[in-house]
């Protein structure tokens, strides 16, 4: 018998015993160095706005003012916002003069947080989650239809008019309601390479479609429909004693 | 608890928010209660708040550690150091973990050996094999620890390789080859806590972590050579020293450093008859484990530009090489041809001159009737006796002591960089700076000092509005109710117009607070000596009698000295010049004598503190040099003079008879508190008239060059290009002029 069981199993030769991970491992595709561009660099100027500078006031009075510097992530993402979506060397240099900090102390925040863009992107900036659960109900149709649809764009790229820039990212947090993807500040969701190309056209031309569960569904209520609680719900005094009805 | 250096040292504009009053949360000291623990079996006491580590240690088990470093902050990132505790499902970073009373901790044991070649692995994953072409060999941490705590076979066929980082420029002194960095971070917090400079950190984040400065921009420190001794790999190492040694062929002498003032320790590396580095030596009352950049890397100054065979100048103006009787006799005709006698024979101190030489100097020319003894103090200052006058070693010391800086509540300085003047007595003050209350004030031109300081003015009369109580601000309240205020005077004040008034009205400050700044417990009134000969110079009395300030000289002797002003060297007069290297004085002289260089003789140093220590011999001196007293001794014979000691025991003898505390070496004999009163005593009296107002400028200009041996080095002179002419481009001005960039 086990001579029968070791015909059955696939022979294993020695050279062809792999290591456990044989994926190249992933790198960032950022640079962790700055270096400078005509489009990023300290000489062009950044200064919050009045309403920019109110609120950063209004963030920094948070914090003691001895961990003043507590307020570097509010302040590099209000940054970010102000200027078209991506955190210039400008605006590093910037947010360190405001909380009085040596720049090196910002830019390691900023190289740390990967959601601080330190290049250029596009107006509308498309992120498809592609972890597990969204993986499993149809991500990669999403994020093939995304890159498809807006002219042949590989993840990290911007589409050349400057409207699109498409990554794809880890997990959103609204995996109930998988597949998904965040343009700009909203989520859209229950999404179908349908909806996607129709969400992606709407912003291309310049509108913004009601964010949430594309499929319908109430947030993320039972995609099948109710399965309890489907009864008439009793109104007040029914089934109580004949003195309280 | 690191309070932020950038905007309050550097000169800047008003920040542009309004702030509130900037301060620390921990103030209070740590407790000193004993707790005890049982490592490997053994049970110590350690003081509360030590890390686990340093229990470990006092137990005599070792623990392997790359991110731990006594002198720096926790990291807790290289994992290196975890030991097993009792009750503990895990092991522990010993390192950031604090030791507790009754705690079981285990060294040795199957489960820390793991451990410890499970972290050495991952440690090895993205390090390149390449030790041979790698300078850290040999010296290396990594390799150490490997051999010692590592698996001895790789499990490692990654396809892709290994990480790759590009390397940084640092600048002239420090070679990157960041591939083979650990991220222990060492040098991030070294150049952050001690060094001062804020724009060294880490990018990015885990595999994609890397040291540098995310800017283009070279390490702007005095101190930058420490992060290499610092690296636990070869991340960082010597760019002057990069393939020239291997550490198993170099000999080490233990000596002491003579550019600046502070006699820092350091360790001479040569082979054969060249020193290959210089690195250095642990010392907590002194340089504790750092020197300064050009400490380490004038070296090579050692090797170029040198004096090596006796010169006598022909009738053609122009040095014939001599044997050294010749050149004697040429002195001694010279000194007859001149006909000078007494006070008009003049010997000028400079600075790398030695004790032994300066004393054995003395001796000859007070025999041949001369008081003219003279130093290269700046103008006219040198050829007549220091303001501060030499009869109380107090009146011319770091009197608090250089670790006494630590006590101090608040500092004044007085016409004094040191960062420039004293590097690590720098950073020592950073250090205070950071971890204390310690306020700074400043009268004299602005400089970065790398720790905040309120600038009170640029002259004299602002000095003496603080001293009256004329001055307003946070600073001068602090210095009022300060319990060890400490002053710092610069050596530059004995050669400036306003001297006399800036130590009488200091002197008179010091007696009117009785009790406060010279008292039974602290002396906090301090002169900062700059220039590594000037303690013994003024401990021996070097210095001119009043007659003999006032005449001409015909017959002029300069040991080391390089810094004297040419104008005052009358035409007809005969020139000696004694020294190691051909710079400026050996232009001037008619017989030029070749001396050894500070690595090159045993010879005592006195630091600014007047501690006594001695240097010694690393390798000899180059072709025809011989020790300096020597030379002296030798001449003396040829002029007839009969000096009463023919070698280095009967010379150190001699200065026992001057002063004791010249040959007690490796210690600071303190002034008494009578003596120190009444040193300022006789200060007191002087400068009554009101200053001139002239402005404290920066004494030392180029840090990078400042006497012969570094004049003579090139690494220097490319410090010089990249930190202070600024002249090598391709760098942002990130950092320099964060302003003009928004503007």
């Amino acid at each position: 018998m086990l001579a029968r069981l070791a015909r059955r199993l696939p022979r294993l030769s020695p050279s062809s015993s792999r290591p456990i991970s044989v994926t190249a491992p992933k790198k960032s595709d950022a640079l962790f160095i700055h270096r400078d561009t005509p489009y990023n660099n300290p000489k062009i100027a950044f200064k919050f706005d009045a309403p920019n500078l109110k609120r950063a006031q209004e963030i920094i009075s948070h914090y003691p003012p001895q961990y003043k510097k507590a307020a570097v992530i509010p302040l590099l993402d209000l940054g970010q916002r102000q200027n078209k979506g991506w955190t210039s060397i400008s605006v590093m240099n910037y947010v360190a003069e405001l909380l009085e900090l040596p720049p090196m102390r910002v830019y390691e925040v900023a190289t740390f947080y990967t959601m601080f863009n330190r290049e250029p992107i596009g107006t509308n900036f498309v992120q498809v989650c592609t972890t597990t659960p969204c993986m499993l109900m149809g991500s990669t149709d999403i994020l093939n239809t995304t890159c498809s649809h807006l002219g042949g764009l590989k993840p990290g790229e911007t589409t050349k008019d400057g409207k699109f820039t498409v990554i794809e990212v880890e997990c959103q947090g609204a995996c109930s309601n998988a597949p998904m993807m965040a343009i700009n500040d909203d989520f859209y969701e229950d999404l179908t390479p349908a909806t996607t190309k129709a969400i992606l056209d709407a912003f291309a031309k310049g509108e913004k479609p009601k964010p949430g569960p594309q499929s319908g569904r109430l947030t993320s209520e039972n995609s099948a429909g109710l399965t309890s609680l489907t009864s008439k719900p009793y109104g007040p005094g029914e089934f109580c004693q004949p003195e309280f009805q | 608890m690191l309070r932020i250096v950038s905007s309050v040292s550097r000169p800047s504009s008003a920040p542009l928010l309004a702030v509130a009053k900037r301060r620390n949360i921990a103030s209070t000291s740590a407790r000193q209660a004993d707790i005890t623990l049982t490592v490997d079996g053994k049970e110590v006491t350690v003081p509360q708040g030590s890390a686990l580590i340093q229990a470990c240690e006092a137990a005599g088990s070792p623990i392997p550690r790359f991110c731990y470093h006594d002198r720096l902050a926790i990291a807790g990132n290289c994992r290196m150091c975890l030991v097993e505790v009792a009750r503990s499902p895990k092991p522990i970073a010993s390192c950031a973990a604090p030791a507790t009373q009754g705690a079981m901790v285990f060294t040795n044991t199957p489960l820390v050996h793991e451990a410890r070649e499970g972290v050495m692995e991952f440690l090895l994953a993205n390090h390149p094999l390449d030790c041979p072409i790698c300078d850290q060999g040999g010296e290396c941490d990594l390799q150490d620890q490997s051999i010692r705590y590592g698996s001895d076979r790789t499990r490692f066929h990654e396809i892709a390789g290994k990480r790759a980082v590009s390397n940084k420029d640092l600048g002239p002194l420090v070679k990157t080859s960041m591939n083979r960095c650990i991220q222990c971070t060492r040098c991030v917090r070294f150049a952050n806590e001690v060094a001062g400079v804020e724009e060294l950190g880490t990018t990015g984040r885990g595999n994609d972590l890397q040291i540098g400065m995310y800017v283009e921009k070279m390490m702007d420190s005095e101190l930058s050579g420490n992060v290499i001794d610092l690296c636990p790999v070869g991340a960082l190492t010597s760019k002057p020293y990069a393939f020239h040694a291997r550490p198993w062929e170099l000999k080490t002498t233990e000596s002491i450093d003579v550019l600046d003032a502070l006699g820092s320790n350091i360790r001479v590396d040569s082979r054969g008859v060249q020193v290959m580095r210089v690195q250095p030596r642990t010392n907590d009352d002194v340089n504790e484990e750092w020197i300064s950049d050009k400490t380490r890397y004038a070296y090579d100054g050692l090797r170029f530009q040198r004096l090596t065979t006796p010169l006598v100048k022909g009738p053609d103006n122009r040095f014939v090489a001599a044997s050294w009787p010749d050149a004697l006799a040429a002195i001694a005709a010279g000194l007859n041809r001149t006909g000078a006698t007494g006070n008009e024979i003049k010997a000028v101190a400079g600075h790398l001159a030695d004790t032994e030489t300066l004393v054995v100097l003395k001796d000859l020319l007070n025999r041949l009737g001369s008081d003219n003894l003279a130093s290269d103090l700046a103008g006219k200052y040198g050829n007549s006796p220091p303001v501060h006058g030499v009869d109380v070693r107090s009146n011319f010391s770091f009197n608090s002591t250089i670790a006494g800086v630590e006590n101090a509540d608040a500092i004044l300085l007085v016409g004094t960089n040191p960062r420039h003047e004293a590097a690590v007595l720098n950073s020592r003050i950073r250090k205070s700076w950071l971890h204390t209350e310690l306020v700074v004030g400043m009268v004299g031109e602005r400089a970065d000092t790398t720790y905040g300081y309120e600038h009170l003015g640029e002259d004299a009369k602002a000095l003496e509005k603080l001293l009256t109580g004329k001055t307003k601000g946070d600073f001068a309240e602090r210095w009022a109710k300060a319990e060890r205020p400490m002053i710092i005077v610069g050596s530059a004040m004995a050669e400036h117009a306003d001297g006399e008034a800036v130590f009488g009205m200091l002197a008179r400050y010091v007696a009117a607070s009785t009790n406060r700044v010279v008292r039974e417990d602290w002396n906090g009134f301090n002169v900062l000596q700059r220039v590594a000969s000037r303690p013994a110079l003024y401990e021996i009395g070097f210095v001119p009698s009043r007659a003999a300030a006032s005449a001409t000289p015909k017959f002029l002797y300069l040991l080391n000295a390089d810094e004297v002003d040419p104008s005052s060297i009358p035409s007809n007069a005969f020139v000696v010049y004694q020294g190691h290297h051909g710079d400026r004085g050996a232009a001037l002289a008619d017989v030029c004598l070749p001396g050894a260089a500070y690595t090159e003789k045993g010879s005592t140093w006195v630091n600014t503190e007047g501690r006594s220590q001695l240097g010694r011999a690393a390798v000899p001196p180059p072709g025809a040099a011989r020790e300096d007293w020597k030379i002296v001794r030798a001449l003396a014979e040829v002029l007839g003079v009969d000096l009463p000691y023919d070698d280095l025991v009967g010379v150190r003898d001699r200065m026992w008879s001057i002063s004791p505390s010249l040959v007690r070496w490796e210690g600071v004999e303190g002034t008494s508190l009578e003596v120190a009163k009444a040193g300022l005593g006789s200060l007191s009296g002087i400068g009554k008239k009101a200053p001139s107002g002239e402005k404290m400028g920066l004494v030392v200009g180029n840090f990078y060059q400042t006497d012969v041996v570094s004049r003579a080095s090139v690494t220097m002179a490319q410090c010089t290009r990249a930190f202070v002419t600024r002249e090598k481009e391709g760098f942002n001005e990130v950092g320099k002029a964060p302003l003009q960039a928004h503007a």
